[in-house]
């Protein structure tokens, strides 16, 4: 009875280990060649929810502080209406024509409805639906920053249209086209986590909607400054704490280059800060809150391109050079051009963002300028910051001049169906009441 | 009866009201009101740009009292509302024809 048993259990571990060698065999070829990294998905779970803060609350407090108190919940339900069209767009066909099919421009339709796409599916060592939630608050907070460009005078059923349509024919191919294998990736265009994909595009759609929507009544020469600058400083805190998730998060991974990415975007962002209050106190004679924090959101924005490449001292720069050109450029824009950009998208965002997608080829790169935490250059610059400069510059031109030109055709062609602006009667009195029929504040 | 209107700085509102009040004043009808004069606006910052705001946040204090309290009255409230800067704010007295409590009915000194 003994014998049979251990010739059963003999032939039993010759059976099974032939299976787990076949097994063995065969799992790669079925592609199963990703092990899920507890770590990174983890890290990566945290910076979903961490980027999703940046737009509600952070954004949305961020700019309703800056409105005048009769449109602060018009912005506040502009960036939360947002974040849910999105987040059903991305998954009915922005994850799938993002991310999905190896077309230059854009995706295809293989995952529709996130099809095919189940609880053991992976993307690198994290699971799939993690890296879905991850891109997908990327995808909600572009349309939302251009809230504050046409903030306090666009119409709400326009702006859900605009956001939505936006997001499609703008944003998707844009994130196609750099990080979901398009031709621009290929070229080899290095933006870590999103100097073109956001912030150039979202500058851009900005820097048209305040033309074609035109300036708010009493622009330039009524005052329209913050109603409430303590909401600011709360919605800027909050931007700060979520870029973490933001830069450190496009690793994607819990490692080395996360790491540095964290400390590169809180250096940035603390010399843009100082920078900008700096330029203020000497040439108006006092510091500004709003100002401080605006240099912040400067330096931010314009090290995101570069956050996988730069080092500490390539920080410093990015974000001194940030707190300059952001904010005159922010006088470029308001006082001499005259464009109601009126919460500086495209000065901050966008600049910025062109910004960081230059510099990043001359520091960090090996052996290159201020570069101690150097990842390099891509393949196809050969070694060369002008060739890597080249190709960056290419990125700008295709993503800005397709953002431009999108953006405009999209709000000519929402103008047909309906109007985009509230009337004078309805600006005057404030969006609040007339479009929601409520005010920020009650008082007794 | 006199009617005696002040503008004032906000911050000397509760000085002027506690003196008052010493004096036997029973009642004072307050505003927050805006206005300019020699003290003239200030300008307000934002990312770059200088607004000018012309108009300063004051408070208006309004007192009814009968002839043989008027001088008394003000002479607190210039005591009491002054910095010694312009901006400190001004008084307006002008005769009252008639004044009433609406509770009871009773009409003139006896309705202060």
């Amino acid at each position: 009875m003994n014998k049979l048993t251990t010739l059963h259990l003999k032939k039993f571990v010759i059976s099974f280990g032939l299976l787990a060698c076949i097994v063995a065999i065969l799992i790669p070829s079925v592609g199963y060649t990703d092990e899920l990294n507890s770590g990174d998905t983890s890290w990566i779970l945290t910076s979903t929810a961490l980027v999703l803060f940046m737009t509600l609350p952070g954004l949305a407090l961020f700019y309703a502080g800056l409105v005048r108190s009769k449109n602060v919940v018009s912005v506040l339900i502009q960036c939360f209406a947002i974040a849910c069209i999105v987040s059903v767009a991305w998954v009915v066909y922005g994850y799938s024509l993002a991310f999905k099919g190896d077309g230059a421009y854009i995706g295809d339709f293989s995952a529709l409805f996130l099809s095919g796409i189940g609880r053991d599916s992976m993307s690198g060592s994290i699971p799939e639906s993690v890296f879905i939630m991850f891109q997908m608050t990327f995808a909600i907070i572009t349309p939302a920053l251009v809230v504050g460009a046409f903030a306090e005078r666009m119409k709400f059923g326009a702006m859900c249209l605009f956001s939505l349509l936006w997001f499609t024919i703008v944003y998707l191919p844009a994130c196609h086209m750099v990080w979901g294998g398009g031709f621009l990736g290929q070229a080899g265009v290095t933006d870590f986590a999103g100097g073109l994909v956001v912030h150039l595009t979202c500058g851009v759609g900005a820097l048209v909607a305040a033309i074609v929507l035109g300036p708010r009544k009493g622009f330039p020469n009524t005052p329209m400054p913050p109603h409430n600058r303590t909401m600011v400083v709360i919605g800027a805190s909050m931007l700060w704490v979520g870029w973490f998730g933001f830069n450190a998060g496009s690793a994607v991974a819990a490692d080395s280059s996360a790491g540095m990415a964290m400390l590169v975007t809180h250096i940035s962002a603390a010399v843009g800060a100082l920078t900008w209050m700096g330029i203020e106190w000497i040439k108006q004679g006092k510091p500004t809150v709003v100002g401080i924090a605006t240099g912040m959101v400067a330096g931010l924005a314009t090290i995101t391109p570069a956050a996988g490449t730069v080092g500490p001292e390539g920080a410093l720069l990015i974000g001194f050079l940030a707190g300059i050109i952001c904010f005159y450029a922010t006088q470029l824009i308001k006082s001499v051009l005259k464009i109601d950009d009126s919460l500086d998208v495209f000065p901050v965002h966008g600049v910025g963002g062109m910004l960081g997608i230059i510099m990043l080829s001359f520091l960090g790169t090996e052996g290159g300028f201020l570069g101690s935490a150097a990842a390099g250059l891509s393949d196809q610059a050969q070694g060369s910051s002008i060739n890597q400069l080249l190709i960056q510059l290419k990125g700008i031109v295709v993503i800005g001049g397709w953002t431009a030109v999108a953006s405009w055709l999209i709000l000519k062609m929402i103008g047909l169906v309906t109007v985009l602006r509230v009337n004078e009667d309805q600006e005057y009195d404030g969006l609040d009441i007339t479009l929601h029929g409520e005010r920020s504040t009650n008082p007794e | 009866m006199k009617l005696i209107t002040a503008i004032i700085k906000p911050f000397k509102l509760d000085d002027v009201h506690e003196k008052l009040t010493n004096l036997g004043v029973q009642g004072i009808t307050v505003s927050e009101v805006r206005g300019i004069g020699r003290q003239k606006g200030h300008t307000e910052l934002y990312r770059g740009a200088e607004y000018q705001v012309n108009f300063l946040p004051k408070i208006k204090i309004e007192i009814i009292v009968t002839d043989d309290m008027v001088e008394q009255v003000t002479e607190s409230i210039i005591e009491n509302a002054s910095t010694g800067n312009m901006g400190d704010g001004k008084i307006f007295i002008t005769n009252l024809e008639e004044v009433i409590r609406i509770r009871t009915g009773e009409r003139g000194n006896n309705a202060i």
